[in-house]
């Protein structure tokens, strides 16, 4: 047989690694071809590598052939080896190209590359270690950790790729790639250039585009089914008798909220809203909504609790809004204050203080930050060139000037981006620049600016996190983000800027300067805080004792876990810094991203008008919170799992509870005489119970919100098994049975009200009244499950708790929030593209067209067929036209009418 | 056809009796089976092997080393090639790829009726169906 292999081909390394398995069995001649070559001669598409067997028949995929390769020496397929290989092409490998391609052909870094493997990593990592097997089928090497170590090996040899969080993941990995047939596949393959080998490979591979929308998946993880020993059983019904008994005492609610001494004291902040935006709903769910589950978790368990967030108010953005607007910096951050203020009160975000960045206790902590720094050295002063408008007597800020973009020649490129290009530009160096209050020519004048020293400051950051980040929740993003800052160096970045709308620089020829926001912004948390009470001190001068949880979108990571770090490690005044960073990933809106420009997508305080309640906002958000990896939210999903979800699950179980108590016992919890079988749902519940406390503690939000449906469907299995409506009408033991069903029932339905509270606080308090819950049992949440309604405990009035969404509301709801540009004709939407297609869609259609370009080139070149030339023709032509209305220009004429 | 359809009607072709209830993951509705004596199995072409054994007719499985491996790469075949794509050219590929490797063969390995022609068929079942009726049309 003739093994057909590729350099820098990927699926050479598995196939080389498992050669060594036929040695003996068979003769193996070994040719290498180019990546071009059609060996297999019935199919269109060059593959490699590739096996030609004696008999003549061809295998073609690389996992057949590794099989082989095992089949031969002896080895027995198995259906787990099945599964991890199905696996590997129907998941891992389009996930992995996508990564290959961003990494060695775009030249991408970081999060582009990772994030499209991040959940197939984790999958892997997960198995080997709920298996607790050192290889993936078992306890020796086989078949399957050969194909996919193969897989994975040129991506996880950079070890940027491979997290330490991913332990089990991370020594699987090492084992094998420390092996010697291996390690000379690796070499042979690689040839020691690490993954740049596959360049020419995969330059001509077309690119994963497919991939894309797969990333965003609603789907949760796979979930686990537990076995259950008697011991655990019996742990859960001795805590159920106990009852209400077992619940300490109310802790009475505290004004304000302080640390308390050898208490658990956590400190919420949510990412700090910019003022002059109104939130949609991806701002929503990556901050404030997040924080506010875990805010309200945290005080279920009787935490020392105190969340805060607040708007963000200073700004050349403000400045750029007050203008347009006309009115002054103060009056638009008071407007849009309030506007922020509202959406969160409706959507019922449980804040301890809501305040603001523009207070003078702001300056205050700002200053004396500030001051600590300079004193301790950690401040240097630069001269940086900036445009300045004698006309108006300022500096401008950069997207304050228009002019010529000195890289395309484009007459109204903004002083940071070009939007035609979409290159990124140095404001001194538009050509023709223009003030773009009074149009007229600035001048370029050197300015003096302050720096952060963030170089000196590595050591002291570095120490803290490594005395910080192990064991901690950081999410994995956060970690990997100050990771590839950390090794990519860090450099002095500038404190101050030319405005007037700031915290003011006390320094003593910086007096027209403020200080940048990005440096001022999240001291915010800490004068807010300030504002809320005299003790502040207690909360942020307090590291031993306070937990800090900061909650953000994942572009917030590098100002909150390394650059607020350092200036507060600077100032060197025992401040509490963050100890839990979590930050979502992105949520997308349908098939594309929320544009406020557009009216894509659904706004904050346009949820309200919809006519579907906070709380159901709310648990749709939260069901599919970005955790991991983007989501997106749908219109057709958020139907489907309202109906399904709540209304059916849910809904349905916590209503019939109520209600055959109210029917069958006249309101009154019945007497419970548990059977076995109750016992082991005791203890489901139980687990269940204590599974949503351990993903809540490592505000694993999204998948704690599961276990409360978990809950619920073993409530509706458990009565739909045991027909309480039928019992009820039997013998004597059969109405005990009725009642002990409903009264097991009912008390579930008790315990995911509380559960629900920190996701649904309307519908938990509802479910609360109606089955007028003990008040002590209402706000403390225990590990166990308790009998908080005890036979002889009369209920309220019980009613359905959520309304069935149609299809035809939703339908309109789409419509109205879909910016109308879609389906429209494509001139007069022209017009639309025209004034607001933004510098990225811009370079995304360029992008587009040069790749199109060389696709019909080279089939030009490679004579290919007429008719696929013309097809791809055609493509390039559609996406130049595309291009030219996105940029505003007729295509005739490409000099035509300039926008206004 | 959804997986879950798929599977029960190899089941009845296998003639295996008891009908097995099946979850589907993901986006992608990936079958997955609850077995009774181990962990789930997950994934279409898994499930069946599975299956075949259960049904003690692994010589659909390939009888020897190499009818093995051909065996199995056509199923992956099946589940990357075939249900991965949608787009009309990608389709063509794949019927004009098979018909050529087929030309000279009876069963996709050889001589032998195995698995992999059952679920080809299957998944190539509803482009072919398809094509017949704008034929028509």
């Amino acid at each position: 047989m003739r093994l057909f292999v590729s350099e820098g081909a990927p699926g050479s390394l598995p196939v080389l690694a498992a050669a060594g398995r036929a040695q003996g069995r068979a003769e193996l001649l070994i040719s290498t071809v180019g990546p071009e070559e059609c060996v297999v001669p019935f199919l269109t598409r060059p593959k490699v590598p590739v096996l030609q067997l004696d008999s003549g028949n061809y295998l073609f995929s690389t996992s057949a052939i590794c099989r082989y390769f095992f089949l031969l020496s002896g080895w027995e397929q198995d259906d787990l080896t099945n599964q991890w290989l199905e696996w590997e092409a129907t998941e891992l490998q389009p996930a992995l190209s996508a990564a290959l391609y961003y990494l060695v052909v775009q030249g991408k870094k970081g999060e582009d590359v990772f994030s499209p493997v991040r959940r197939a990593l984790t999958h892997i990592d997960h198995s080997l270690s709920r298996r607790s097997c050192p290889f993936l089928a078992g306890e020796t090497e086989s078949l399957a950790d050969i194909v996919l170590w193969g897989a994975l090996y040129p991506l996880l040899q950079d070890p940027a790729y491979l997290p330490e969080e991913l332990g089990a993941l991370h020594s699987w990995f090492q084992t094998l790639s420390s092996q010697e047939p291996c390690q000379r596949a690796a070499e042979t393959v690689l040839k020691q250039q690490g993954v740049l080998a596959l360049r020419p490979y995969l330059q001509k591979q077309p690119q994963p585009s497919s991939f894309e929308g797969r990333a965003v998946s609603n789907e949760p993880e796979e979930e686990e089914l537990a076995t259950l020993s008697e011991e655990e059983i019996a742990m859960a019904v001795a805590a159920w008798e106990k009852g209400l008994e077992s619940l300490p005492p109310v802790q009475p609610q505290q004004n304000p909220v302080l640390p308390v001494a050898g208490e658990r004291n956590v400190l919420i902040t949510s990412a700090l809203p910019y003022v002059n935006n109104v939130p949609h709903l991806g701002n929503i769910i990556g901050c404030v909504l997040s924080a506010d589950v875990f805010a309200r978790y945290s005080r279920l368990r009787q935490w020392n609790t105190l969340y805060l967030c607040g708007t963000d108010e200073y700004g050349t953005a403000t400045e750029t809004k007050a203008m347009e607007e006309g009115l002054t910096p103060q009056e638009i951050c008071d407007k849009y204050h309030v506007i922020h203020a509202d959406i969160y009160r409706w959507f019922n975000i449980s804040f301890d203080i809501f305040g603001r960045t523009t207070t003078p206790q702001q300056t205050k902590i700002t200053q004396d930050i500030f001051q600590r720094l300079v004193a301790r050295g950690f401040v240097l002063q630069d001269t940086v060139e900036q445009l300045r408008c004698e006309h108006c007597a300022r500096f401008l800020a950069d997207r304050f000037v228009e002019g010529v973009c000195p890289f395309c020649g484009y007459e109204e490129a903004r002083g940071d981006q070009c939007d035609k290009c979409g290159k990124l530009i140095n404001a001194i160096e538009l050509k023709k620049p223009q003030c773009k209050v009074c149009r007229s020519c600035p001048v370029v004048k050197s300015s003096q600016h302050l720096f952060l020293d963030l170089p000196k400051l590595g050591k002291p950051l570095e120490e803290w996190l490594e005395k910080t980040l192990p064991g901690s929740d950081w999410t994995p993003n956060a970690r990997f983000i100050i990771r590839s800052w950390l090794r990519d160096g860090l450099k002095p970045r500038c404190i101050t800027r030319d405005l007037k709308w700031g915290t003011p620089v006390p320094l003593v020829g910086f007096e027209d300067k403020v200080f940048y926001v990005w440096f001022d912004a999240t001291i915010g948390y800490l004068s807010i805080t300030a504002n809320y009470t005299d003790q502040w001190e207690k909360w942020w001068k307090n590291p031993e004792q306070v937990s800090l949880y900061q909650f953000m979108a994942k572009d917030n990571v590098p100002f909150h876990g390394l650059v607020f770090p350092c200036s507060a490690l600077g100032a060197e005044d025992n401040y509490t810094l963050v100890s839990h960073l979590i930050a979502t990933e992105y949520l997308n809106y349908e098939d594309g991203k929320f544009s406020k420009s557009r009216g894509v997508g659904v706004f904050g305080d346009m949820a309200q008008d919809t006519g579907i309640p906070a709380d159901i906002w709310r648990f749709y958000l939260l069901y599919i919170r970005p955790e991991g990896q983007d989501s997106a939210f749908s219109w057709t999903d958020m139907l489907l799992k309202n109906n399904s979800e709540l209304l059916n699950n849910l809904g349905n179980f916590i209503n019939r509870a109520g209600m055959f108590v109210s029917k069958f016992f006249g309101g009154f919890v019945p007497e419970m005489v548990l059977t076995s079988d109750d016992r082991r749902l005791l203890a489901h519940v139980t687990l269940e119970l204590q599974h949503y406390h351990q993903l809540l503690e490592k505000v694993r939000i999204r998948d704690a919100l599961r276990s409360i449906l978990t809950i619920s469907r073993h409530g509706n299995q458990y009565i739909q098994v045991n027909e309480p409506w039928k019992r009820i009408k039997g013998s004597e033991a059969d109405r005990q049975r009725a009642g002990t069903v409903t009264g097991l029932a009912v008390n579930i339905a008790a315990l995911l009200s509380i559960m629900l509270q920190p996701y649904m606080p309307t519908v938990s308090a509802t479910i609360q009244d109606q089955l007028q819950l003990p008040p002590p049992a209402c706000s403390i949440l225990l590990t166990n499950f308790l009998c908080t309604l005890p036979a002889g405990h009369q209920i309220g009035t019980v009613s359905p708790l959520f309304q069935k969404l149609e299809n035809d509301q939703i339908e309109s709801l789409r419509q109205r929030f879909s910016g109308g540009q879609a389906k429209a004709s494509p001139k007069p939407a022209a017009i639309e593209t025209m004034t607001t297609a933004g510098p990225q869609q811009i370079q995304v259609l360029m992008d587009e067209v040069t790749k199109q370009g060389n696709i019909v080139r080279e089939l030009k070149a490679q004579k290919a067929d007429k008719n696929q030339v013309a097809a791809e023709v055609a493509k390039l032509l559609d996406l130049k036209k595309q291009l030219a209305l996105a940029e505003g220009k007729p295509l005739e004429n490409p000099k035509g009418k300039k926008k206004k | 056809m959804a997986a879950a359809a798929e599977l029960t009607l190899l089941e009845k072709c296998l003639g295996l009796s008891k009908g097995n209830k099946y979850s589907a993951q993901g986006e992608r509705q990936i079958p997955v089976l609850q077995t009774n004596n181990g962990p789930s199995l997950t994934g279409l072409t898994t499930i069946a092997a599975h299956l075949v054994q259960q049904a003690s007719k692994e010589y659909l499985l390939g009888s020897t080393a190499e009818e093995k491996a051909v065996v199995q790469q056509w199923l992956e075949y099946r589940v990357t090639q075939v249900d991965g794509h949608s787009n009309k050219d990608e389709i063509c590929t794949v019927l004009k790829d098979l018909n050529s490797y087929l030309e000279d063969k009876v069963y996709l390995t050889g001589y032998n009726f195995t698995l992999a022609d059952i679920l080809l068929y299957y998944g190539l079942h509803r482009f072919i169906e398809t094509s017949h009726q704008s034929r028509d049309n």
